[in-house]
């Protein structure tokens, strides 16, 4: 079940995007996100489709990972698909039929809503993919350290990012662990009505939820034996460092930007 | 009831880029009303047999049987769960599934679900309490309020409570005292000599294979490298410790003594109290041959 | 010889509501550069005790020093400088993402300096033959191996002493002996302390010493060769009896005569050889 989700899960390389500092894919991913909304016509899509491919075909991983990304949402994509084609207005209608009607406006923008969810959806998966999620951690403290100006505990954020980060699979084979157990006592997690299935969770939530507090308390007592007092006097043992190469990924989404805008119709 | 399995085989998440074989052509077969033990490494495929003997999971190849149900690939999800009243399994820390907010109702958990009402369920419970080393006034308080051995009883007793006919053990004393575990192990010997159960052990403890196991089958690499009677397995020291399994402390002291003293055992002392009886038995007939 | 750890009349109640404390006046010492085990039943009071040493647990009354500080408010964290401890469940001490970067984590507290650090790292995971693993999440790695990466995380502080709070109790027999065996070259190399809490025969045998607890009072010391030959109530004691005294109490039950003294397996061979000629 929770082992098909991609998301998340680091796949060890050394090309070109592996390289890249954390920051700039994070940078990147997230103006992409915004970019992407500049394109409005097919060239524009077009534009955006080949960036993507070339970031995919230097990250150096199976696109069968991209593909499996996009699975689990193939639904919702293709209903806010449907729902754009059925109420988007439009001059040349192709098909009516009672309340329906299909325009070329509409299937158009459906196809271009299709384009989006999935583009989006590859760069967040090359994101995740080829950046560790401590690196992508050391990112989020960096791009958040203007806050420390204005008292947010950046510090104390991102070491509590970084544990849960690190915990995941731990908690992922607990819960694991459990159902198996609960269902080994005649549990059967996903079967029955609601009513049932809301009922089966409880004799898993509530094992997960005690063994997670005493891990906290455990964890906080060896951190506290290995000498841990808040942020302070704290050096960092990981550092970042900006390259060539970031610069250069940057001036790209720069360009990729200044293309979309003057595309625009 | 007996259980097998003929060429059993499973891939987590076949078909995705993450697939990955944890077991292959596994053949073995457990017998009703034997002791039966487990052994191997961690990644040994272990866990994934484990979890076929009570078709918490459905092999991806090959066929499993459990007492007269056939499981394959094909089997439909329906009608597994009566499989699991009959195979009970205590996992490793069994106290992480509880849950209730009495002893009693935790216990009463798993015979709820086989059918029984809440009042056989609790009486239920009463009865197993003193099995497990605990007495009635436990019934009433929160398991969360108990020590970490007292934990591992009420889970034990969980488990006992669905009445299995086979009862799978993970590493039931991992992490208690020896106190604790010697109770524990005795508790077990005693269901399966006094009340027929067929007991399934995974374990690391070589000694405790020696002392209560009649069956023993070896896993490595994600499939059987050896079944059969520890005492035939046992003798094979040499293949043993090249898997970085361990012998019993008794086996290995055995063959010490065949080395310096030219001695042989037979049969293979699998238990302290065999090895001091054949001692005893070379120092009294030597005493006769030179007298 | 010099104390690196005294501890006097330390007495220790959870809350106020308990029966009877947890520690019972309860003192003790620990030279430098020796191996002291503490054994009990579960629940007899150990671990507290263990967590009274660096100040993880305030005692109601009673002094504790270490390396000739006092432990109090003010010293505190230079004491939890000198004393590095590994706890039982591998996994709830691993604080970071990497091998590497757990193994900083003591050292980021400290404010080493980063260039520094990336040394001490490096050299402390040399030390327990972790090396090629600095890279590797903990999720990839096994129960003896996060326990030895804990342990160089120690290693990189440079303390004076490492506590074990049974620390080997949860991994398989390959794990502990893996985890063993790198304690006694850490120990060795860097002419530590050690003070290990355990249930395990093997453990409890390196020891230069044995310290038995039961419901929070220290009862018996001993050396190890003091202490095994308490035979059968070893196992009241909460330590594995040693498979010559197994061999023993079934030889006396066969009707044999058997010395009292403890017997390593070497000195049973010998005496079944001496046994052997006599007849």
């Amino acid at each position: 079940m929770m082992d098909k989700l991609i998301f998340g899960r680091y796949i060890p390389g050394d090309s070109l995007i592996h390289r890249l500092d954390p920051r700039t894919k994070l940078i990147g991913a997230i103006s992409f996100i915004i970019i992407i909304f500049l394109a409005n016509n097919w060239i524009s899509y077009l534009a955006l489709i080949v960036f993507v491919l070339t970031a995919v075909k230097l990250s150096g991983i199976n696109p069968k990972f991209f593909i499996n990304g996009v699975k689990p949402l193939i639904w919702l994509i293709l209903f806010t698909v449907i729902l754009q084609i059925l109420f988007t207005s439009g001059q040349t209608i192709w098909f009516r039929f009672g309340p329906i009607i299909i325009s070329q406006e509409g299937l158009l923008n459906g196809v271009y809503i299709f384009f989006r969810f999935v583009l989006i959806i590859f760069m967040s998966t090359i994101l995740t993919l080829t950046t560790m999620p401590l690196s992508l951690t050391d990112a989020i403290e960096f791009l958040l350290r203007p806050l420390n100006a204005v008292k947010v505990p950046v510090h104390e954020i991102a070491l509590m990012l970084s544990i849960a980060l690190r915990f995941v699979p731990t908690l992922m084979d607990e819960t694991e662990k459990i159902m198996n157990a609960q269902r080994a006592r005649g549990i059967d997690f996903g079967e029955g009505n609601i009513y049932e299935q809301m009922k089966s969770i409880v004799p898993l939530l509530i094992p997960l939820f005690v063994s997670s507090f005493n891990r906290a308390e455990e964890l906080a007592t060896a951190m506290e034996a290995r000498g841990y007092k808040g942020g302070e006097g704290r050096t960092k043992y990981r550092q970042l460092s900006w390259e060539t190469r970031d610069t250069s990924v940057m001036v790209a989404f720069g360009v990729l930007s200044v293309v979309l805008f003057l595309l625009r119709s | 009831m007996d259980i097998g399995f003929q060429d059993v085989g499973y891939t987590y998440q076949k078909g995705t880029p993450f697939e990955s074989k944890a077991i292959y052509d596994i053949n073995l077969s457990i017998k009703d009303g034997s002791f039966t033990a487990i052994v191997g490494h961690t990644g040994s495929g272990k866990s994934t047999v484990l979890q076929h003997l009570n078709a918490l999971k459905k092999p991806t190849e090959g066929v499993v049987t459990i007492g007269d149900r056939v499981i394959t690939r094909m089997s439909e999800n329906k009608g597994l769960k009566s499989l699991r009243k009959k195979v009970g399994i205590v996992f490793q820390f069994p106290e992480a599934q509880l849950f209730e907010e009495t002893v009693g109702k935790d216990i009463a958990f798993g015979p709820k679900n086989f059918g029984m009402t809440e009042k056989e369920g609790l009486e239920k419970a009463r009865e197993l309490l003193p099995v497990v080393g605990l007495d009635e006034t436990f019934m009433e308080r929160s398991p969360f309020d108990l020590s970490g051995g007292q934990m591992r009883r009420v889970a034990i007793a969980g488990v006992l409570a669905m009445e299995p006919e086979v009862l799978v053990l993970d590493e039931p004393t991992a992490g208690l005292d020896p106190q604790g575990r010697k109770e524990i192990m005795d508790m077990f010997h005693s269901l399966y000599k006094n009340k027929g159960l067929t007991i399934v052990l995974v374990t690391h403890q070589m000694d405790d294979v020696a002392a209560y196991a009649d069956h023993m089958i070896v896993l490595g690499g994600g499939t059987v490298m050896k079944e059969g009677h520890p005492r035939d397995i046992f003798q094979e020291t040499d293949w043993l410790t090249s898997m970085q399994l361990g012998v019993p402390s008794t086996v290995r002291f055995a063959h010490e003594l065949e080395e310096k003293f030219k001695w042989t055992f037979d049969p293979l002392p699998l238990t302290t109290d065999d090895l001091a009886r054949q001692i005893k038995e070379k120092l009294t007939s030597k005493g006769g041959e030179r007298s | 010889m010099t104390e690196i750890i005294r501890l006097k009349n330390i007495t220790y109640k959870y809350t106020d509501e308990d029966l009877r404390p947890a520690l019972q006046d309860v003192s003790f010492s620990i030279n430098k550069g020796e191996w002291v085990a503490i054994i009990g039943p579960n629940g007899s009071g150990k671990s507290t005790l263990a967590k009274t040493i660096n100040g993880l647990i305030e005692p109601d009354s009673g002094e504790v020093e270490v390396g000739g500080l006092k432990l109090n408010e003010k010293n505190v964290w230079s004491i939890r400088e000198m004393v590095g401890m590994v706890f039982q469940n591998p996994d709830n001490q691993f604080v970071g993402s990497t091998v590497q970067d757990d193994v900083a984590f003591g050292l980021e507290n400290l404010g080493v300096p980063r260039d520094d650090m990336i040394e001490r790292v490096r050299n402390a995971l040399e030390k327990v033959n972790m090396l090629e693993f600095a890279e590797r999440e903990p999720a990839r790695l096994s129960g003896g191996q996060k326990q030895r990466v804990a342990i160089a995380g120690i290693v990189a502080l440079r303390p004076a002493i490492m506590i074990l709070d049974e620390a080997t109790s949860m991994l398989d027999p390959q794990g502990r002996e893996e985890v063993l065996r790198t304690v006694k070259e850490v120990k060795e190399r860097e002419n530590l302390s050690v003070l290990s809490i355990t249930h395990d025969i093997d453990e409890a045998a390196e020891a230069n010493r044995i310290l038995v607890m039961r419901d929070g009072k220290m009862i018996q010391e001993g050396s190890p060769e003091t202490i095994f030959s308490f035979g059968g109530k070893l196992v009241e004691m909460g330590l594995d009896l040693p498979f010559p005294e197994r061999l023993k109490a079934s030889l006396k039950e066969q009707g044999l005569d058997v010395p009292q003294d403890y017997l390593t397996e070497e000195g049973m061979v010998d005496w079944l050889w001496t046994s052997v000629s006599k007849m």
